[in-house]
């Protein structure tokens, strides 16, 4: 597969990766700006408002039938948290034309079609449509107000907010309903015109056409993007140590069966030089696979928990760990849930629990060279990181992960605060009495 | 090996039945890295009552998924998914109402893994005490799908469709129904249902379909026995139990869920139809692209988040659709309109054009998703048919008869609606 990045317009990059293999091909189109409480909720609703309707394709009946005759190919509003960076934009799918009768040009009208959608939207007067903001600022309050649903996904949200209230990482991608509230059409406008001036953009484009070909459609579909100051300060603040000397105490009561327990972690030290192999393979030992430490011991041998997982954020140098807990078991997880990175730091883990690791970290990262969606995720959050390599030369520096870059990278790891979700108990139920 | 070329698509299948009844099907896909394989059971939650040729049996809910929990375990101590993720390998494993299948997808050793997966699926291993930790996990995991709107929203919605039978019962059981688990009645329903001749095996990727055959060959039991027969009670028609059910939960928004049931059309290329016009007809009526949906949207009574789906099991099939609404009765009752104007006046034949266009397109980049396509593979087995052949059976269908599906299925008074409201605070 071929892999070019080259920039195409003022602040604007294309990244190719060319191949026959995928009868799917993608293409993303993303502007880059910083998150915010401010901004985050006017940024996060822009992509939907554009998705309404073009000057061509005014309404979202004629944007269906458009993209119905384009083989079924979706283009869908996207927004993405990278840190402190807020990525908008749209994601495109649809059948690579390989696989379509001659001249269907599926891919370089997709093209045309996010240009328009980003830099020719349906207006009057200048103005988006009080309509469609009005619309997609109620759904857009629907989604932030939705987040209480999927308790796990809910449990890492409040983790985040608790951890770090004085960092623009605790702002959720969508924002707050309150901020959300106050966009009115002509706020929105303006702030969209502002940003698309401002904003880099990334664009991804993966498929059998080549960099040419794309390059071409995409400098024609932008040919009226307006450039001015570019905003090159973007990036994320890695906080190295945790806020305060020991672990700050959550908790939250909702109506739930079955508690929720999540953790935070400052990965410090390893983040001055994040060695990315390294550190995925720590994650695998740690809680990232099913013969982690987290799983074998929390969940397997003592049934202390359903799931028991952890993950890191690259992006902002964190480790979060998440699950799912009777809630008398509280202590007793939480406990193990440090005991086992201890383990870690002093090196109590065996050589085939790392050659287990290494081999389960090479081949998810060599996967994601046979999916078009992963290749495309990928690529977004290593340029935004600034790193330069592939997924394959990851899963090639994976297999010679040591043990000591292992314990290396735990030691330096610290446990900045637990969020607790639980259940109503009796006590609280008669409170009133 | 039965070799099938399908040029239009570039894919090749490759199909054999083992004299043990097996039946292995090889996708190849020259070229990638990672391969993908599935071993699966024309078994699932809702094949409570069986006969392996003797007397009828009974088992309670949830034996299904608890075997597909515990059959992870080895005699030598071990476990199949430590093994398989030891080797690199990713594996998994998930129980539907029909269906149970345990797959892996790996980018080296792949007959290592393939080898260790069907060992470990063909080899029953249960004990008294490894039973009773697994009623722990899955009562664990039952607790934390009870906590979910989705899967309220949709057992009730079940319980609307089917006044009796295995369909009103959560795949996974409740704590109480997993209680009555022992060891024999795992062995029992693995004899009964993890027969080769009740099983298929799929493989997508760069892989030598012979040598796949001669594992498969190799490791699973020679023996030949027919599968067992199931009774899924009496069928209770086209008649709902009750048409609405409603339920309050810790969420910010109304859910809900509308469906029918449908009667399954037999096996072989007559389901396979009848699933592409359940879908065409959906899309027509209420997909991304319809009036219903777009009035809706701009409304503010749907959003993206709308999906639809039919699925078969239990001799019977039922067509979902739902999300979240702020107004569940507006949007039915929207629903109810538009089925009217169609019932009337047909599909539209532009729309309708435009959708088969656009479904081609979809069904065509799905053949991308190893996971979907083993998938896909396996339950065509299982309804009678090639997955591949949803091609030429597209092409063969016209806006008609798309009309007629909706004309005779999805009558008004077939509907059911199920809700899950906001708790008041």
């Amino acid at each position: 597969m071929d892999v070019l990045r080259k920039e195409i317009l003022p602040f604007v990059a294309l990244t190719c990766l060319k191949t026959d293999r995928f009868k799917t091909a993608c293409m993303s189109l993303n502007l880059l700006t910083g998150l915010t409480r401010e901004t985050a909720s006017q940024n996060a609703l822009i992509p939907g408002v554009l998705r309404r309707g073009t000057v061509s394709h005014p309404d979202m009946d004629s944007l269906a039938r458009a993209l119905d005759e384009l083989y079924g190919a979706k283009i869908e509003p996207a927004v993405r948290k990278l840190g402190e960076i807020q990525s908008i934009g749209f994601c495109a799918e649809f059948t690579d034309d390989a696989f379509l009768p001659p001249g269907s040009r599926v891919a370089e009208r997709i093209a045309a079609l996010m240009g328009e959608l980003l830099i020719s939207p349906n207006t009057r007067g200048g103005l988006f449509l009080p309509a469609y903001v009005d619309g997609e600022r109620q759904k857009l309050i629907e989604r932030i107000q939705g987040r209480m649903n999927e308790k796990r996904g809910y449990s890492l949200m409040r983790l985040r907010e608790f951890m770090c209230p004085f960092e623009d990482y605790a702002v959720d991608v969508f924002g707050s309903v309150d901020q959300a509230e106050a966009i009115g059409y002509q706020k929105l406008t303006k702030h969209y015109k502002a940003i698309l001036a401002a904003s880099p953009i990334e664009i991804f484009y993966i498929g059998s056409l080549s960099f040419e070909t794309v390059e071409g459609a995409l400098k024609a579909a932008l040919l009226n993007l307006p450039r001015g100051e570019a905003d090159t300060e973007l990036g994320t603040d890695i906080r190295m140590n945790s806020v305060e000397e020991g672990p700050r105490y959550f908790t939250e009561v909702l109506d739930v069966t079955q508690g929720k327990l999540a953790v935070g972690f400052r990965l410090g030290k390893c983040m001055e030089n994040p060695d990315l192999a390294a550190l995925r393979v720590f994650n695998a030992i740690y809680g990232g696979s099913v013969t982690s430490k987290l799983f074998m011991n929390v969940r397997e041998k003592l049934s202390l928990c359903y799931f028991a997982s952890s993950f890191l954020d690259l992006f902002k140098g964190l480790m979060l760990v998440s699950s799912g807990i009777e809630f008398e078991k509280y202590d007793q997880a939480l406990s193990e849930i440090l005991a086992q990175l201890d383990a870690v730091r002093t090196g109590d883990f065996t050589a085939e629990d790392l050659t287990y690791a290494k081999k389960y970290v090479s081949s998810s990262l060599a996967s994601i060279e046979d999916s078009p969606a992963e290749l495309e995720s990928f690529y977004l959050a290593h340029t935004v990181m600034g790193e330069d390599c592939s997924p394959m030369d990851l899963s090639l520096l994976a297999e010679s992960v040591t043990a000591g870059e292992v314990t290396e990278i735990a030691r330096g790891i610290e446990c900045d605060a637990v969020y607790f979700l639980k259940g109503i108990t009796e006590e609280e139920t008669h409170d009133d009495q | 090996m039965t070799t099938n070329n399908y040029p239009a698509i570039r894919e090749t299948l490759y199909s054999e039945t083992l004299p043990n009844g097996l039946t292995v099907l090889v996708a190849r896909k020259p070229g990638y890295r990672k391969s993908f394989a599935l071993f699966a059971t024309d078994y699932g939650g809702a094949d409570r009552r069986y006969t392996d040729g003797g007397a009828w049996t009974d088992s309670p809910a949830g034996v299904a998924h608890f075997l597909e929990h515990k059959l992870f375990d080895m005699p030598d101590g071990g476990n199949a998914l430590a093994t398989l993720s030891n080797n690199g390998a990713s594996p998994n494993a998930y129980t539907g109402s029909a269906i149970t299948a345990y797959h892996f997808e790996s980018d080296r050793g792949f007959d290592e893994n393939l080898r260790t997966l069907l060992n470990f699926v063909s080899t029953p291993y249960f004990t008294e005490e490894s039973v009773k930790k697994e009623q722990g996990i899955i009562g664990q995991e039952i607790r934390m799908i009870e906590d979910s709107p989705g899967f309220v929203v949709f057992m009730n919605l079940m319980r609307c469709l089917y006044a009796e039978g295995p369909l009103r019962d959560s795949v996974a059981g409740t704590v109480d129904s997993i209680a009555q688990i022992t060891p024999e009645t795992l062995y029992s329903c693995h004899r009964a249902f993890y027969n080769p001749s009740n099983m298929v095996l799929c493989v997508v990727g760069d892989v030598n379909p012979e040598a796949v055959l001669k594992t498969a060959l190799e490791i699973l039991p020679a023996e030949h026995r027919d599968a067992p027969r199931r009774d899924y009670g009496p069928s209770a028609g086209e008649t709902l139990a009750q048409s609405r059910a409603s339920a309050a939960m810790e969420v910010s928004a109304p859910q809900f869920l509308f469906g029918c049931k449908i009667a399954p059309a037999p096996a072989g290329e007559p389901r396979l139809r009848q699933q592409l016009l359940a879908k065409l007809a959906a899309n027509c009526l209420m997909g991304p692209s319809s009036p219903f949906y777009l009035d809706l949207y701009e409304k503010g009574l749907l959003s993206a988040d709308f999906e639809h789906e039919t699925e078969y099991a239990g001799g019977s099939a039922h067509f979902l659709a739902g999300g979240e609404s702020r107004d569940p009765e507006a949007v039915f009752e929207a629903l109810m309109k538009e089925l009217a104007r169609v019932f009337e006046k047909g599909v539209d034949e532009a729309l309708f054009s435009r959708q088969k266009k656009a479904l081609f397109g979809e069904k065509l980049r799905e053949l991308d998703d190893f996971d979907d396509l083993g998938r896909e593979l396996a339950q065509g087995k299982f309804d009678g048919f090639c997955a591949f052949d949803v091609f030429p059976v597209l092409e063969s269908i016209d806006c008609a008869q798309v009309s007629d599906f909706i004309r005779s299925v999805f009558l008004p008074e077939r509907f059911a609606l199920s809700v899950v409201t906001p708790k008041a605070r």
